[in-house]
């Protein structure tokens, strides 16, 4: 992804490996395909909701580095991770597999000076 | 939605709660709920919020349209200066 703008976090779409597989695998290989994943709404050039982007614009401030995958490509994978982690809402960050949270949680895990800490776990 | 009768939904379901309920946009369906719960201790920030959604899923169909989450125990609340 280039990157216009001076920021020292990254994030790009990630490439699937195995595209054909049932949706659950699909999303198990995606949230692992990097320690910090985000699914979003849009990509970290272009986010395509309010929430992704704040939470996109987050992660850049902290230098993370990140894969994302934009539900609004792919149905399938938006259903299936509602039911992965039983949670309604996009975005969704995950740190090793797990989620961490949606825009609310990393909101206010970045405002109490967490959220660098978390993404190490 | 009447913030009052929130409040106390909320606290009928999580007894020491201390709720703060805002309305984010004018129009009262978008909140901001602050909670402060010692249920919330060791608890992940995520599995603090999933308690209060899952107390307010039936709402979250029909009277509230969205809502903001801010849980914390009251140790967290205290270091806050939130409560004394």
């Amino acid at each position: 992804m280039s990157n216009p703008f001076n920021v020292i976090g990254q994030g790009e779409q990630a490439k699937e490996t195995n595209p054909n597989a049932d949706t659950q695998t699909r999303i198990k290989e995606l949230v692992t395909s990097s320690t910090i994943f985000l699914f979003m709404k849009g990509n970290p050039s272009m986010p395509q909701c309010g929430f992704s982007a704040n939470v996109v614009g987050i992660l850049n401030s902290i230098g993370a580095n990140y894969k994302t995958f934009d539900v609004l490509s792919d149905w399938d994978i938006r259903d299936g991770v509602k039911q992965f982690s039983n949670w309604p809402t996009f975005p969704q960050l995950y740190v090793n597999g797990k989620l961490i949270g949606g825009n609310d949680v990393i909101s206010e895990l970045y405002d109490n000076g967490e959220l660098e800490e978390t993404l190490k776990a | 939605m009447n913030f009052e009768e929130l409040e106390l939904f909320l606290k009928s379901h999580i007894k020491d709660a201390q709720v703060t309920v805002s309305d984010l946009t004018g129009t009262r369906d978008h909140l901001g709920i602050q909670i402060i719960s010692d249920v919330f201790e060791g608890k992940a920030l995520l599995d603090q919020h999933r308690i209060v959604m899952d107390i307010l899923k039936e709402k979250l169909k029909s009277e509230i349209h969205a809502v903001q989450l801010k849980t914390m125990t009251t140790t967290k609340a205290r270091e806050r200066g939130l409560i004394s």
